[in-house]
């Protein structure tokens, strides 16, 4: 009997080119020219000023632990309690959901505002999903 | 000013029952808690021309209950829902373009868990591939509830030092008041060690903290200032009103420590003329002990950061002088899902002093503020009686 798998995100024309960055285990976020910064999640416009001139960059994969919570319950196949979900702020500025790993999921251990640094978790031969583990100092 | 005064709320209940209700649907919930809502109003349902309701769509309870209105709101942001189409009632009738207005809520919530009913809101809706939550955020094991506010309850945590104990109080004060309401679900004592002993749900959140999951349905009426004062149930007028929106999944929030509530509480203190000094019971929701604390700071009750000691020592618990979620809440009275219609109920029953034991002494004013999503969306009412 395998494992119940981990959802598997299903990418759109709007945010291929994300996860074709993850798949070569690279972090790339879209920036709007008009406003000069990066966003998240990948639109084709920028939400903030509402320009349509919007390049992709690669972002460093570095970012600071906005915050996190330790799950204790199930809450989709294929996770096994307990382990950290998070918000990431990117050096670049936008945040994003994502997992805390490399670390025992212990209040006495995480703390908000810690570094983090992205890493891949390859979910299938199409798909990577970053997570972030702590940097290294 | 606005729309102050210019329509009350009529009629108010809750289904038949609330808690369990085996054997009975979400949408006999609704029929059941429109039938009492228009009972207390002293209004027949032929003369309903508004219908809103959340979770099934408006034409299908319309179609469920036979009628047939000319004005009907759908809005469909979770627990704010139905304090949010309070509003909405009340500029369709300042308008002219409704009399009457029924607001309805079902939802087989705790059922739906043990696999006996369905809930009334179809979950599929939330799975979309093509929804940013569900390519961004479920890959990464979120899903339900617990699994986002814990993570702004930790933000609030680390940035102004709020404790595990001070929710705890929260919890606490709220089941105090469950044990004056013979409808609350849970209604044996506790204390802050209970809450602080109970097993971790999703840290920082014990199982205390988190509100119940039951089945109920409620309802409201709403009419015009013109004919308020001829029906049988001293009328509650709204006084102001305010709803807004920041984003829908918890990620996208601007600042993880706020809520919404901060601009729809600012418009409905404004259209009332009143401060928070001027409310004499509070109806805030508590999907987690977290939220009642943060929406207490956004609505200006104390300042930005200082939920945890304003609620302190019991402050909120019968006797205290800062009454908050008086029916024991979404924590220990009843929470289906969709709170937000029961914090109309508790709001114009204690308005209208029919509580019982659990009375605010002469309560004129009242704040009701609904949040749903994941703290997206708010709607905030000022309630008075004359």
């Amino acid at each position: 009997m395998t494992a119940p798998q981990r959802p598997i995100p299903h990418p759109t024309p709007e945010t291929q080119r994300y996860w074709d960055g993850c798949k070569q285990h690279e972090l790339w976020v879209p920036f709007c020219l008009s406003c000069q910064q990066h966003f998240f999640y990948p639109r084709r416009f920028c939400p903030s000023c509402f320009g349509w001139d919007i390049e992709w960059r690669r972002a460093s994969g570095r970012g600071k632990l906005y915050t996190y919570s330790i799950q204790y319950r199930p809450q989709a196949p294929g996770f096994t309690p307990p382990y950290v979900t998070a918000i990431v702020q990117l050096d670049e500025g936008p945040r994003m959901m994502t997992n805390l790993v490399g670390i025992e999921p212990d209040p006495d251990k995480i703390h908000c505002d810690m570094s983090v640094e992205v890493d891949f978790l390859d979910l299938s031969d199409e798909v990577s999903l970053p997570v972030f583990k702590p940097a290294r100092s | 000013m606005g729309l102050s005064k210019k329509a009350a709320i009529v009629g108010v209940d809750e289904s038949d029952e609330i808690g369990i209700c085996e054997g009975k649907t979400s949408l006999a919930l609704h029929a059941e808690a429109a039938r009492n809502a228009l009972r207390d109003a002293g209004i027949d349902k032929s003369e309903v021309d508004f219908v809103a309701t959340a979770g099934p769509s408006v034409m299908q309870i319309c179609e469920y209950l036979g009628i047939q209105p000319s004005y009907m709101d759908g809005t469909s942001v979770g627990g704010s829902s139905f304090v949010i189409q309070v509003e909405h009632a009340v500029a369709a009738i300042n308008a002219g373009l409704a009399n009457v207005a029924l607001i309805t809520h079902g939802e087989m919530g705790y059922s739906a868990r043990r696999g006996t009913a369905s809930r009334g809101i179809d979950p599929r809706r939330f799975m979309d591939p093509e929804l940013p939550s569900v390519q961004f955020e479920m890959p990464y094991g979120t899903g339900g509830p617990p699994s986002v506010y814990s993570l702004a309850c930790m933000r609030h945590m680390h940035e102004y030092g709020t404790t595990h104990e001070q929710l705890a109080e929260i919890a606490v004060a709220s089941r105090k008041w469950a044990q004056l309401n013979p409808k609350a679900f849970m209604r044996e004592p506790m204390s802050i060690d209970d809450v602080l002993s109970s097993r971790w749900i999703a840290y920082p959140f014990h199982l205390y903290d988190c509100c119940l999951v039951t089945d109920a349905g409620g309802a409201c009426v709403i009419i015009g200032a013109d004919r308020a004062r001829d029906l049988p149930k001293k009328p509650v007028w709204v006084l102001g009103s305010g709803e807004a929106t920041t984003h829908t999944s918890m990620v996208n929030n601007p600042d993880l420590t706020q809520t919404p509530a901060r601009y729809s509480g600012k418009r409905a203190f404004e259209m009332a003329g009143l401060t928070p000094k001027d409310i004499d019971v509070v109806e805030v929701y508590d999907s987690f002990t977290y939220t009642a604390l943060v929406t207490i700071e956004e609505l200006g009750f104390c300042e930005k950061g200082e939920g945890g000691p304003f609620l302190s020592k019991q402050r909120s618990a019968p006797g205290g002088d800062f009454p908050m979620n008086t029916n024991g809440g979404g924590l220990s009275y009843t929470h289906p899902g969709m709170y937000g219609m029961f914090l109309i109920i508790e709001a114009a029953r204690q308005l209208r002093g029919e509580c019982g034991e659990r009375q605010v002494p002469d309560a004129k004013t009242a704040l009701v503020n609904g949040t749903g999503g994941s703290l997206s969306t708010t709607g905030t009412l000022i309630l008075g009686v004359d």
